[in-house]
């Protein structure tokens, strides 16, 4: 009764591969709690960063959970490349069924969830009021809550590694395969219940900065005068609100069928499985948008600063970013074309899925007339940039491929699909998201990142994807289905083979990125920069200090050009040095932690089915949250005094950079 | 626009030369400014979960499974009850939001607990349903409709439920503090769901209990 | 990079040679209509996505920040005439893509009779197309032949010219039937009915597999689909024929537990109404079929009545199902006699309220829909016709 089903049985001690990993992980474990323990840590990070309510702080966070989590869902990765380049000539690889299918769908799952989305919400959290020049988002503690009900979701995830199972159904889990009749076990449920948690966090988050762009702007900065970067933010977070409900419905409703025995994807008693595919992709198309439509703002922020000049089109790419918006609610169809909807459907689908390419098409145009008659500076940033456009027309053309449904009859699940897929989200989101992370470092932490390591891991990256994916473009063309586990046709290997030092390469490149931050980190006098805007930026968040103050400006700043920052400097700007005031900011607090480690117990209590665990957890839920609604104070002024000393330490900096 | 344009553009602004960039005097943000904007967004959100609900009640709504279907389960005339108790309850939440404008402590308490007891009554009333369905054998399980009717139904009962609680809480809140502006915005807030409910409600007494007697 | 990318291209060029594009090198009309459509979008699309990538090039080479001599322009944002052609460069493109679409996809429509055989070479009138019925096991495939009354497990054959037209279903989760060289893909999927036409030009021996994940024998689920001439086509039905066996509603529940890596299996005679019985999953007797279940909702449902007319499992597929707070698993009786409908009113449960006798709706056996008219009763008349009715309905016995 108290550990529901879980036995010792559900521990994996029979799978050496899930042993040793284990065994690393609770070495390595051990040897992070003991450092922080030694070092007398703990306390610092409870209460500078954990309890942080401030959005920098809380970006930087999603950007180590979107990290970790790459390491697993790239380890997940290199796994079936492995698998698929052995299982030739009736060997049957070296993972059985019950094994790889769990990998294929953990990567996707991980890589989408716990890597892109972190990355993405990172990268908004971090810069969003910056560039708008407010000096938090509108709902603080939401933001803490956020951040920790997905990295619940992220550990219930990693959980399932170790205990129990995860799920073998595919990253989107269609029923009836994920229904209780054809995955009993805890799998999905593990599945369920980490995606509902993080999805929980993601809504919450969207509404949060939806409000803060909205309402938070500095004066001055109307729609039409926002940076880009923010445009895109706005849009992939009205995409957040009004898709990532339809997700927490149809998963709730799979958890019925799974829990209570109802009828909604079962196949019989009335119960419609498609009805699932319909909805997960009325989630899943707006999905791949929110992912991508950042990225094309930082490459947007990207352009223009290394071309050392005005984005071209500003107002054309806005309504892109829009016309996209809008459309990628009317394109879901198109993943399952071969479900067997009439042509006319399947046609109509389809042309509204080529007309985003349209406005896709219309921005890199804009991207490259940015470049024209431009000052380009090659920095690693603007090569991520370069890549991109190069990468992602590739995978944009395979895409529009795919959209022509009789074309989709043959290509659909294959691996040319995947090699599609990869090619968007690596070649756009992944790439921009190594821009980003390049472009706004030195904002976040004051020096810049080692440009030589940079370097190697931008081209062990590039020319990584360029041969691990094109390999799958052939085999797709071949007719070669994804999420196979062996193979025949030993014609194919060399294939596999190709694609596995693809992903060798590209392993190369991660590790190159990990060396490059903690070369950067241990070099940081050398690399350090004092002015605050290392890139002759732009924007306004290059206005202030490098890493920012708490409360981001001293003074709310007024806006006149869309590129602010460049409109200042141009115009003789002159920092203020006096006349400061106490400046009134949110306090931290333990709730969001605290109310995720809840949400936590109780997933994990449904998950084992341990009722009393679930019951228990979600009475304290209730509870927490409730008092919490009686806490009044949570806001505090930083005394004038304190914003004296910072800015004149700033001052000091400034001058010595002058000098 | 040509570069001389630009150029000309830039010598009229310099030419007016006081021009602001940061503000000297900055007051406060008012805590809690965009609360209502957020709540809002927020309630589209649960409104969307709604609409799904709803569409899949449209798919789903005459697979009987060979079951019983909307004509051998519901009483409209419970259904009335229970739907008055709901619009009551958001008359009298209404009459609790014009005394706070006033400042009248003791009568928005008053008006909040009529209001919670309202709710109170319809969910006894759905609950009541419920139990009588599930006694003859008309289960979530036993058909797709049926699945989709509890389900529709009982998350907005389940609001209904949360509701009631917020409403709780907030009635110790407001004895505690009085209608200090964060308990005003507070109430403005469970005003706004607590109406929403009564919109989706009207939703389902037509969508799902009307149409299903006329199917 | 680029000099990275030869290297890596020359090896790549040799290897193509010995590769099997089957995508690009069809032995179907209508795979091979398809690869057109593949082909002609991306030369469409390799219009304007080679120069982007060109431009791309150029500019960052040229607007390099060492090359002092090109202009440099930092406030220049704005060309209406250059937006008015970044936008329709790729407008006119996806208007001929969209025309292209519109077309291919409803001449290529995979429940659209097939037209011809081969470019310029139409359906000869006297042709019947092969009917086939496939069937998605867990996890193989089933093939039954209505004309030829056999049936064979992971292996499909069709003579080169014959139209085939496929009815496909699956047996319990979604699948994906696709064989590259004869035509795309389409979903197998439990109670539902996909269609797909296609028509082999080439004899030989291609490869068929499921394209859509569906558990762990997934890898597994591959058969031989030959293309023959019509002699070696009579030879291997006759192959079939004499395979001892029949395949029967008792057999084939025996088949459709999951098993993995199934050999090629042969059924001399099947039972002609059992693929129906699949499609509408009721080979387990006394469970209602789907379109008995369709027709019966249709007409409102079996009312209180039909509530209590489930019984617990006694066969499944796999050993576990039902939820953890749900009832025992269970399915929905068939009601084909007169005998089973008066048991299934026994078992009926009390209305909610006292609900007055309704003899007189009784004799109405059509007018149950409709306002204002008196709620129906389940009569053993009503039950009469729609048994009679029903639509297809395969026998249980």
């Amino acid at each position: 009764m108290i550990f529901g089903r879980l036995t010792l049985e559900s521990f994996p001690l029979h799978e050496p591969i899930l042993l040793v990993t284990f065994a690393a992980v609770v070495l390595g474990g051990i040897g992070v709690v003991g450092a922080l323990t030694y070092f007398r840590l703990w306390g610092y990070l409870w209460r500078e960063w954990f309890t942080s309510v401030d959005h920098k702080k809380i970006g930087i966070m999603y950007m180590v959970l979107g990290l970790v989590m790459l390491l697993r869902g790239f380890a997940d990765a290199i796994m079936m490349r492995l698998q698929q380049a052995m299982a030739f000539n009736g060997s049957e690889g070296y993972l059985t069924a019950h094994h790889y299918d769990q990998v294929f769908t953990a990567h996707g799952v991980i890589m989408i969830f716990f890597v892109a989305m972190p990355m993405v919400t990172g990268l908004m959290n971090f810069v969003v009021p910056l560039q708008i020049g407010a000096r938090d988002v509108s709902f603080p503690f939401l933001n803490n809550f956020s951040f920790w009900m997905t990295t619940a979701g992220a550990v219930l995830v990693m959980m399932s590694l170790f205990v129990g199972e995860f799920a073998r159904t595919g990253w989107l889990a269609y029923p009836p395969l994920s229904g209780i009749g054809y995955s009993p076990d805890v799998g999905v449920d593990y599945y369920i219940w980490a995606l509902q948690v993080a999805g929980i966090g993601t809504l919450l988050s969207g509404i949060n900065l939806v409000c803060t762009i909205v309402k938070m702007r500095a004066p001055g900065m109307t729609m039409m005068k926002m940076p880009v970067f923010t445009w895109t933010s706005l849009c992939t977070n009205v995409l957040i609100v009004a898709a990532f409900p339809v997700l927490t419905a149809v998963l709730a409703l799979l958890s019925l069928d799974r829990y209570v025995g109802t009828n909604f994807f079962t196949n019989d008693f009335g119960g419609s499985p498609m009805m699932y595919v319909n909805l997960i992709w009325i989630w899943g198309h707006p999905e791949v948008y929110i992912l991508i439509l950042p990225a094309f703002g930082i490459f947007s922020e990207v352009t223009s600063t290394f071309s050392g000049k005005r984005l071209f089109g500003y107002t054309s790419m806005v309504y892109a970013t829009v016309v996209i918006t809008i459309l990628s609610y009317l394109v879901w169809l198109h993943h399952f074309f071969t479900m067997g909807s009439g042509a006319s459907v399947n046609s109509f689908f389809g042309i509204t899925t080529m007309i985003i390419s349209i406005p896709t098409g219309a921005k890199i145009f804009n991207w490259l007339f940015t470049m024209y008659r431009g000052r380009i500076r090659f920095e690693l940033p603007m090569m991520w940039t370069l890549a991109f456009m190069l990468t992602f027309t590739v995978g944009g053309m395979t895409g529009v491929l795919l959209a022509v449904p009789p074309a989709d009859f043959v290509l659909h699940n294959s691996l040319f699909l995947v090699a599609h897929f990869h090619n968007v989200i690596i070649g756009g989101v992944l790439f921009g998201l190594f821009a980003g992370i390049v472009y706004w470092w030195p904002k976040a932490f004051g020096f810049k990142l080692d440009p030589f390591w940079g370097k190697l891991s931008f081209w062990f990256w590039v020319v990584g994807f360029w041969f691990a994916f094109m390999p799958l473009y052939i085999l797709g063309l071949m007719g070669v289905t994804r999420r196979m586990r062996v193979f025949d046709d030993p014609s194919l290997q060399i294939w596999f083979v190709i694609a596995g030092f693809g992903a060798v390469l590209i392993l190369l490149g991660i590790v190159s990125f990990l060396v490059q931050i903690g070369v950067s980190i241990l070099r940081r006098d050398k690399l350090r920069e004092t002015t605050g805007d290392p890139w002759d930026g732009r924007t306004l968040e290059w206005a202030t200090a490098s890493p920012p103050p708490v409360y981001n400006f001293a003074f709310t700043p007024v806006i006149h050009d869309n590129d602010a920052w460049a409109d200042m400097k141009r115009r003789g700007y002159q920092r203020p040095l006096d006349g400061y005031r106490p400046i009134h900011m949110p306090s931290n607090t333990p709730t969001g932690i605290i109310l995720a480690g809840l949400s936590m117990a109780v997933a994990f209590g449904l998950i084992w089915y341990m009722w009393w665990l679930a019951a228990l957890g979600f009475v304290a839920l209730l509870v927490v949250t409730i008092a919490h609604t009686f806490n009044y104070h949570r806001d505090f002024h930083i005394p004038v005094e304190e914003v004296v000393r910072t800015e004149a330490e700033r001052t000091r900096l400034l001058a010595g950079a002058g000098a | 626009m040509t570069t001389a344009d630009i150029a000309a553009r830039h010598d009229a602004e310099a030419a007016n030369a006081e021009t602001v960039f940061y503000l000297k005097d900055e007051h406060d943000h008012p805590e809690g400014s965009s609360t209502a904007l957020g709540f809002w967004i927020y309630l589209m959100s649960d409104c969307l979960i709604f609409a799904m609900l709803f569409a899949i009640y449209g798919v789903l709504g005459a697979n009987y499974a060979a079951g019983p279907s909307p004509k051998d389960l519901f009483e409209l005339p419970l259904v009335a009850l229970n739907t008055t108790m709901l619009l009551l309850s958001s008359i009298t939440y209404g009459f609790a939001m014009l005394t706070m404008e006033k400042g009248r402590v003791a009568a928005t308490q008053i008006w909040l607990a009529v209001t919670g007891l309202f709710g109170l009554a319809f969910l006894s009333i759905e609950l009541y349903e419920f139990h009588h369905l599930i006694e003859i054998g008309a289960t979530p399980q036993r058909s797709a409709f049926l699945s989709a009717f509890f389900t529709l139904v009982g998350t907005h009962g389940l609001h209904v439920t949360f509701g009631t609680i917020w409403l709780v809480t907030l009635m110790v809140q407001v004895a505690k503090h009085g209608l200090i502006a964060a308990n005003r915005r507070r109430l403005m807030c469970l005003s706004m769901f607590w109406h929403f409910l009564d919109v989706v409600w009207i939703g389902v007494f037509t969508f799902v209990y009307l149409t299903g007697m006329l199917r | 990079m680029s000099r990275f990318r030869i290297i890596a291209v020359l090896p790549l060029l040799a290897l193509l040679g010995g590769c099997n594009f089957v995508v690009l090198a069809p032995a179907g009309d209508v795979a091979a209509q398809q690869r057109d459509l593949v082909v002609i979008s991306t030369i469409l699309m390799l219009l304007i996505i080679i120069p982007v990538m060109a431009l791309t090039v150029f500019f960052a080479w040229r607007y390099r920040h060492s090359n002092k001599e090109a202009r440099y322009e930092p406030d220049w944002d704005h060309s209406t005439g250059l937006e008015l052609v970044i936008w329709s460069a790729p407008l006119l493109i996806i208007i001929c893509l969209g025309a292209l679409t519109w077309m291919g996809t409803h001449l290529l429509d995979p429940y659209r009779q097939l037209g011809r055989i081969a470019a310029g070479r139409p359906v000869p009138q006297t042709a019947k197309p092969l009917e086939v019925n496939v069937v998605a096991l867990d996890w193989k495939w089933l093939f039954i032949y209505p004309e030829y009354g056999v049936a064979t497990v992971n292996e499909l054959a069709a003579p080169v010219d014959r139209p085939i037209s496929f009815r496909i279903t699956s047996s319990s989760v979604m699948n994906s039937f696709y064989v590259p060289a004869l035509a795309g893909q389409i979903y197998a999927m439990a109670g539902m009915q996909t269609r797909l036409h296609g028509v082999i030009n080439r004899p030989g021996r291609y490869q068929g597999f499921s394209a859509n994940y569906s558990g762990a024998g997934f890898s597994g689920m591959r058969f031989a689909f030959h293309g023959l001439t019509d002699a070696d086509f009579d030879g291997w039905i006759a192959q079939a024929k004499a395979a001892d066996g029949a395949l029967d509603r008792a057999t084939y529940l025996q088949l459709e537990r999951p098993s993995e890596n199934d050999p090629v299996r042969r059924y001399a005679n099947v039972d002609p109404k059992l693929f129906n019985a699949i499609l509408n999953m009721c080979v387990e007797p006394g469970k209602m079929c789907m379109n008995e279940m369709a027709a019966v909702d249709a007409k409102g449902g079996l009312g209180l009545a039909g509530i209590a007319n489930t019984l617990p499992l006694s066969y499944e597929k796999y050993a576990r199902r039902g939820a953890v707070f749900g009832a025992e698993p269970s399915y929905v009786l068939s009601v084909c006699t007169i005998e089973e409908a008066a048991a299934m009113q026994a078992r009926a449960p009390a209305p909610m309220t006292p609900v007055p006798p309704k003899g007189t709706s009784t004799s109405t056996s059509t007018a149950i829909r409709g306002a204002g008219l008196p709620l129906p009763d389940l009569s053993l008349r009503r039950l009469d016709s729609l048994l009679l009715s029903g639509p297809g309905r395969p026998s249980n016995s």
